[in-house]
């Protein structure tokens, strides 16, 4: 068979899994979330957290529980670091330095993952699975939890209450995220992932030489960094390293892992809303964005020569970065996934894909992480489009502005456009800055435009909370971890408050009734106007840099 | 102490509560998960847990999953061992030609950097002149470095042109090499999943078995 062919039917196996977990997992989460059960073990946890379950909180309430449990991790996650060489399983790391640290702390705590550092000769195995895994399982809780906020909004009428952050964050963590993360978790050990806590050791090798065989409790890190949509490596390589990702089995598991759950909360708001045809609609807007990117940078990897790859055309094939066992179509598949949604693993090398198939991966991150995005904050950024969507439309053919049953009014917009805003701004001020400063542009590994895509594709990482880097870019220098810790936390909560408030907003008001004038927004009307606000507002937002980047080195 | 605290102003106790929850959560996914995770894999997958480690005569060589290098002291490949793809994980010492673990990673360089162009061509003379080959007959997979550094397996025709050379090497016929590559070559999982490799440190080894140099 020929490797196309297998990259597609790889594709195709991929589609089916998700599609049979799709109606089971998102009609769980909305389970999860409406129902007035506490378990027992919740219960507890309440108790100690000292917390009382069943207040429902205003969405001003929620969003300082939030920012309060964030801003306190962030701290927590810091001190780890700093005091890593005290603890336990230190493995003889040394403390983190401040610089890097606060970095590593904001990145984990935004669900980045951006890393500055390489995990094997910077982070002790406890700092591993007690500061940075702990967070890849919040600071997906956080995100989904205030999606969910948002869903409350267009469910409620007439109160101000969203419900209850620590309930939330819990029952997602105890009731979803660690029963996924331990089966995914044995079926990853199942392929040969690693879990142990051996010191690292020297071995003589076959022809006398030496070599040090790293260790760690990966397996189980690795899962909720696939499936919280967190991506930072345990290793350096990040999923390209053989101990995180050793077969082409892992390789296509692990990239179900990232795709799941994000596809399946659409199915948890349509279940929440009681109305499912819109969850299909926002499926249908993300699958058909998430199989273009598929589609083109396997096309441009496969096609190098229509990529612009000089190197690739030297060496007969665009394998500079990618490991054998994996291939052009598990790498394609891999790069695609992980930034569309906001996961930011790498199984190759971003930095050396062909500059249409970089460019894409880049693209997919400038998308906002909407198709289907992170894990709960896709979810609320693609309904933020839905709501700037139903706008134009009103603005097109005058339409009342309605989606699901509430009045898209000024106070909704002001939300959404801040929300949009936070973002974008965030990316070109920072590449503006590093571009233009002496210190920040030295960093640069390779010449020409790449040199900017470079650091165009890190502030996009950063502030889209993805973490994949187009690694040539040295950023453990003092002003990428500085700055880069403050577009992620700027980039993550500025947009989470707003999204609250817009739920708040909704919440208050009362439904209206369907009418004649009201536009369907589970037809495939919709779904194409949404793509096309979606391509729009990136287009104009990002168009100027994208061409003297990833454009510019292409065609030259 | 109930009391007590609703007398705190509001955000101190918001604060209060986010910090009993850090511990209480960091205990739960940070401690009690991943040791029971431990424990599992430990018990139901010792081998693969620990690394898929290779012994040799009884004593660990390496493991089946990361790549070492076949080289002379001076640096120079041994023409006796099939060679592994060229390699990013190096501590950047003279001494240390790659497959290191402690530093994984690819080199990173964009597809239109001179110097990864000139690092290829560099690379196809070399293997052309020590495999007897001519470059439009290299494969890809043996000029450029993997995403890892550390990629164990190269291709069925990366190792295709090596065969002659370690044949002669060992004093062996091609055949008796192409025999022992069939068996260490492993297929697409599922027949669709990924692309077919051959484990370069498996293949050595074996060699090593049953033809000594």
């Amino acid at each position: 068979m020929s490797s196309a062919a297998a990259g597609w039917l790889q594709l195709g196996l991929l589609v089916a899994a998700l599609a049979a977990c799709y109606l089971p997992l998102g009609n769980y989460m909305a389970h999860v979330f409406t129902t007035d059960r506490h378990w027992r073990l919740e219960r507890g946890i309440y108790r100690l957290i000292g917390i009382n379950p069943d207040n429902d909180q205003k969405w001003g309430a929620y969003a300082r529980s939030m920012l309060a449990f964030s801003a306190i991790s962030v701290l927590f996650l810091y001190g780890i670091e700093r005091l890593q060489s005290y603890l336990l399983l230190s493995e003889g790391m040394k403390n983190v330095p401040p610089a890097l640290a606060w970095n590593t702390a904001a990145s984990f705590v935004t669900n980045t993952n951006w890393q500055n550092y390489s995990g094997e000769s910077t982070m002790g195995y406890l700092t591993q699975m007690s500061g940075l895994a702990v967070q890849n399982f919040m600071s997906a809780a956080v995100g989904i939890v205030v999606a969910i906020a948002l869903v409350r909004g267009f469910m409620r009428s007439k109160t101000d209450r969203l419900g209850n952050f620590w309930v939330d964050t819990t029952r997602i963590t105890i009731r979803y995220l660690i029963p996924l993360a331990v089966i995914g978790g044995i079926i990853l050990m199942a392929g040969g992932v690693i879990d142990n806590i051996a010191s690292y050791h020297t071995v003589t090798t076959l022809s006398g030489a030496h070599q040090t065989i790293p260790g760690g409790p990966v397996a189980s890190q690795e899962v909720i960094k696939q499936a919280g949509n967190n991506g930072g490596g345990f290793f350096n390589a990040n999923s390209a390293h053989p101990f995180e990702n050793p077969s082409p089995f892992t390789n296509w598991f692990e990239i179900f892992l990232i795709l799941v759950t994000p596809f399946a909360l659409t199915r948890t708001f349509g279940k929440m809303v009681k109305d499912t045809r819109q969850g299909f609609a926002l499926l249908a807007v993300m699958v058909v964005l998430w199989l273009a990117a598929v589609g083109g940078i396997s096309f441009f990897e496969s096609h190098y020569n229509a990529g612009g790859a000089t190197a690739a055309q030297v060496a007969h094939g665009a394998t500079e970065g990618v490991e054998t066992r994996f291939g052009t179509a598990g790498c394609s598949l891999f790069a695609a996934s992980t930034t569309v949604t906001s996961t930011g693993a790498v199984n190759c090398s971003h930095d050396s894909l062909t500059p249409f198939g970089g460019g894409i991966t880049l693209a997919d991150m400038a998308l906002g992480e909407v198709v289907p995005g992170g894990v709960g904050a896709g979810l609320y950024g693609m309904l933020v489009l839905a709501i700037v969507t139903v706008f134009v439309g009103g603005l097109m053919v005058g339409r009342t502005p309605e989606y699901i049953g509430k009045k898209i009014r000024p106070a909704e917009m002001k939300y959404a456009a801040l929300y949009f805003l936070t973002t974008p701004a965030t990316v070109l001020a920072g590449t503006g800055l590093s571009i233009g400063l002496r210190v920040p542009r030295a960093s640069i590994l390779n010449p020409g435009p790449h040199g900017l895509t470079e650091i165009l594709y890190a502030f996009t990482s950063m502030a889209n909370n993805n973490g994949s880097a187009f690694a040539g870019l040295a950023t453990n220098t003092y002003w990428y971890n500085t700055v880069g810790g403050i577009v992620m936390l700027v980039a993550r909560f500025a947009p989470m408050i707003f999204v609250l408030g817009l739920g708040g907003s909704l919440a208050r008001q009362q439904p209206v009734p369907a009418s004649a004038g009201t536009m369907e927004t589970h037809k495939p009307l919709f779904v194409g106007m949404l793509i096309g606000v979606i391509l729009v507002l990136i287009g104009l937002t990002y168009f100027p840099a994208l061409a003297l980047g990833p454009f510019a080195e292409g065609l030259h | 102490m109930r009391r007590q605290m609703n007398r705190l102003p509001g955000y101190v106790r918001q604060h209060i509560a986010a910090l009993r929850g850090i511990v209480v959560f960091t205990v739960l996914t940070g401690i009690i998960y991943p040791l029971a995770m431990l424990a599992v894999a430990q018990t139901a997958f010792h081998d693969k847990a620990n690394g898929s480690l290779v012994t040799y005569h009884g004593r660990i060589i390496g493991s089946s999953l990361l790549c070492q290098e076949f080289v002379s002291a001076k640096g120079a490949p041994l023409p006796q061992y099939f060679q592994p793809r060229p390699s990013a994980a190096t501590s950047g010492a003279s001494n240390d030609y790659g497959c290191d673990p402690l530093y994984s990673g690819a080199s990173n360089l964009g597809p239109n950097n001179p110097k990864l162009i000139a690092q290829i061509k560099a690379r196809q003379k070399q293997v052309s002149a020590f495999d007897h080959v001519p470059i439009s007959n290299i494969p890809p997979d043996a000029v450029t470095a993997s995403g890892s550094g550390l990629d164990p397996d190269i291709s069925p025709a990366n190792a295709a042109i090596q065969v002659d050379r370690v044949a002669a090497a060992r004093h062996i016929t091609p055949a008796q090499v192409e025999a022992l590559v069939k068996e260490y070559t492993t297929g697409r999982a599922l027949g669709i999943l990924g692309e077919p490799v051959v484990n370069v440190l498996l293949l050595n080894r074996a060699l090593d078995e049953k033809y000594p140099v």
